[in-house]
């Protein structure tokens, strides 16, 4: 049964009015999708075909072009391990092992109670916070196999999760509304940048910055 | 307190720890959108000979000069001229674009602004990847609050000149960091790189006009105009000027951001950044991402700056520094970028939808040290095959990852035709100690 409702068509008129050309909203478009129906279900793809006058086809093909757009339900949580070099070499993939050992689950499998999935992701731009994991596309910096597993087992149980660098973690469905352009209000949680960022701006003012890193101190 | 480090030079970066630096109020009280003034009340034609006499040169890897691309712009067009922004940051290694927007994503609208005005666009796009929730979160935000402010709209300051600007999230795809591959998918498409000519800055985005920069370019613009164009060309070098980030990872005590002129070496940053992790040596590191050749000790001392990098073979790319100590195997982190390039390719031109793969079951073998005495002249060849022969640098990305790493360690390929990398190099050595607890 589609989440559907003529409500989602309306926000994707919205999307579509803001461009000169109405398909450059379909990405937008399939990501509203996803925060109705979790994935791109067919009811999504024909929906935007409807909205933008095109083929079910001429969607799909988009669709499955982005490794963001899901072909079955994720997890409430999705969880993405950078295995990518860097990551991998600093612990990326001591973390993948351990975590996808601990929940049973390999890349792009949920886990049975439907809470957490998980996915190999490439590099996602935080090299000097490795080795990372996004939680629903926010910032988990500086972690460690024993940390990543507490992370999923926290998600698991629905207690509250801060991002080390954003928002308090909302559902995958809730984190896609927003990347389709509908505002949560959240842009004002979290800090400014996390210690890293602040390295060179620090040394430059004289300022000490020679502990080593550790989670904690990374996010501060 | 200890000495201020005099070899950098926060510029972007200098406000990164005000709390408030990312919401309108934080950046006003630091003197933002003073630059959009000064300019909106200058010709757009005087904007773009400052940027070109300034000398920027596109931070997102190539290099190119960024008043002479917005010169490219015709005038006799008769349809609008477009700006985006490629905010689409994944070249792996690269990690100083999504700080930036993070924590100062007004310097980017106040480039967007200033440099929209110069080209004569009236709709800008800040193109972002999908995978970074709270970046759009404070894009966005920002955003919104120049709308409010009035540095944004059908009248920006009051001068008449009408400004929209959209942040369009992807969703997912290495490839759209490619100009005409972004272009194809802010189109609604599949990000599949186009063939040029025509080049973008004649037929771009909706087959108009359109010039597309780096974020980190776009949000240089405004120190630009502010500090002015011999304030720029005294930092860096005569062909290489200004300051700019870069961003140290890897095996490396303090990893970060560090903001310095252009022409700092490794070697410096590498001092100010604590060393290479202790108790161990540097093996090898990218200048610019994956896609830039590897180096070694031995460059330590060349500065990063766009002709120090190419005189040794390699390319300044996205400064970012990925340092990896004598623990690494190099076949292995060799098989990884270019199982990612396997992985990102588009799949539109053949030698590199095939070849990436071919490449990845050789890289597998090696690894595995399982490898045939000729594997490793077939990777080259293979590379030699792959170079040049594709509408992108994707696949001149994956030779060049490849090829040098076979020219600084080929006797580690070698070696994979006997020994699995991990006997080698036991990967448990090059994670972190924390990692191992």
């Amino acid at each position: 049964m589609s989440e559907l409702t003529e409500q989602t068509r309306h926000e994707m008129r919205e999307l579509m009015s803001q461009y000169p050309q109405a398909r450059s909203a379909l990405l937008p478009m399939l990501h509203l999708v996803q925060s109705y129906e979790g994935y791109v279900t067919p009811a999504g793809i024909e929906m935007c075909a409807e909205e933008l006058g095109i083929t079910a086809a001429e969607v799909t093909a988009v669709a499955t072009f982005y490794t963001m757009y899901k072909r079955h339900p994720m997890g409430t949580y999705h969880v993405g391990v950078c295995t990518n070099t860097l990551c991998a070499v600093m612990g990326g993939d001591a973390i993948w092992s351990r975590v996808s050992e601990h929940l049973g689950i390999g890349h792009d499998e949920v886990s049975e109670d439907g809470a957490v999935s998980l996915e190999r992701v490439e590099c996602n731009a935080a090299c000097d916070y490795a080795p990372v994991v996004m939680v629903n596309w926010e910032f988990m910096d500086n972690q460690t196999p024993s940390s990543a597993v507490d992370l999923v087992d926290s998600l698991a149980a629905g207690e509250p999760v801060q991002s080390t660098r954003g928002a308090h973690i909302v559902t995958f469905k809730e984190a896609e509304r927003v990347i389709a352009g509908f505002s949560d209000g959240r842009a004002d949680e979290g800090p400014t940048a996390g210690g890293p960022s602040l390295r060179g701006l620090r040394l430059a003012r004289g300022q000490d910055d020679t502990a080593t890193r550790t989670g904690k101190e990374a996010t501060q | 307190m200890s000495k201020p480090v005099t070899q950098l030079l926060p510029v972007l970066s200098a406000h990164w720890d005000d709390s408030d630096a990312f919401t309108l109020a934080g950046y006003e009280r630091v003197g933002g959108y003073q630059a959009a003034r000064t300019a909106l009340a200058h010709q757009p034609g005087e904007i773009i000979d400052l940027v070109r006499d300034a000398g920027l040169r596109g931070r997102g890897g190539a290099g190119f000069p960024t008043g002479l691309k917005w010169g490219f712009i015709p005038k006799d067009n008769p349809n609008p001229t477009y700006l985006v922004v490629n905010a689409d940051e994944s070249e792996p290694g690269t990690c100083k674009d999504i700080p930036l927007m993070m924590a100062t994503p007004h310097t980017l609208v106040e480039g967007v602004i200033i440099s929209a005005y110069a080209i004569g666009a009236n709709k800008a796009f800040i193109y972002v990847r999908g995978e970074v929730l709270h970046v759009i979160r404070r894009l966005r935000a920002a955003v919104a609050q120049a709308y409010e402010a009035g540095y944004l709209g059908s009248d920006v300051l009051g001068t008449g000149y009408e400004l929209d600007v959209i942040v369009h999230a992807g969703a997912g795809a290495y490839i759209c960091g490619e100009e005409t591959a972004l272009l194809d998918s802010l189109e609604g498409r599949r990000g599949q790189p186009r063939l040029r000519p025509p080049f973008p800055a004649v037929a771009g985005l909706y087959s108009s006009p359109t010039v597309i920069n780096n974020v980190e370019s776009i949000a240089s613009v405004p120190a630009i105009v502010r500090y002015g164009r011999d304030w720029f060309r005294s930092l860096g070098s005569e062909k290489s000027p200004g300051f700019t980030l870069y961003s140290l990872s890897g095996h490396v005590t303090r990893p970060g951001q560090y903001e310095a002129p252009l022409g700092i070496t490794l070697r410096e940053l590498l001092d100010l950044a604590g060393g290479v992790r202790a108790g161990h040596q540097l093996k090898f590191w990218t200048p610019g991402g994956s896609s830039t050749p590897i180096l070694t000790a031995d460059h330590l001392d060349v500065p990063l700056d766009y002709e120090g990098m190419a005189g040794v073979g390699s390319m300044l790319g996205t400064k970012a520094l990925q340092i990896f100590d004598e623990t690494t195997s190099v076949v292995r982190t060799t098989l990884r970028w270019v199982e990612f390039y396997k992985h990102e390719s588009c799949g539109k031109c053949t030698p590199c939808r095939e070849g990436n793969w071919w490449l990845v079951q050789i890289l597998r073998r090696l690894e595995a040290g399982t490898a045939s005495a000729d594997d490793i002249d077939t990777l080259l060849d293979l590379c030699d095959n792959i170079a040049g022969r594709s509408f992108c640098a994707l696949a001149d990305g994956t030779a060049a990852c490849v090829t040098s790493a076979v020219k600084h360690f080929r006797d580690e390929f070698e070696a994979g035709t006997h020994t699995p990398a991990a006997e080698l190099f036991p990967y448990e050595r090059s994670a972190l100690e924390a990692v191992a607890v």
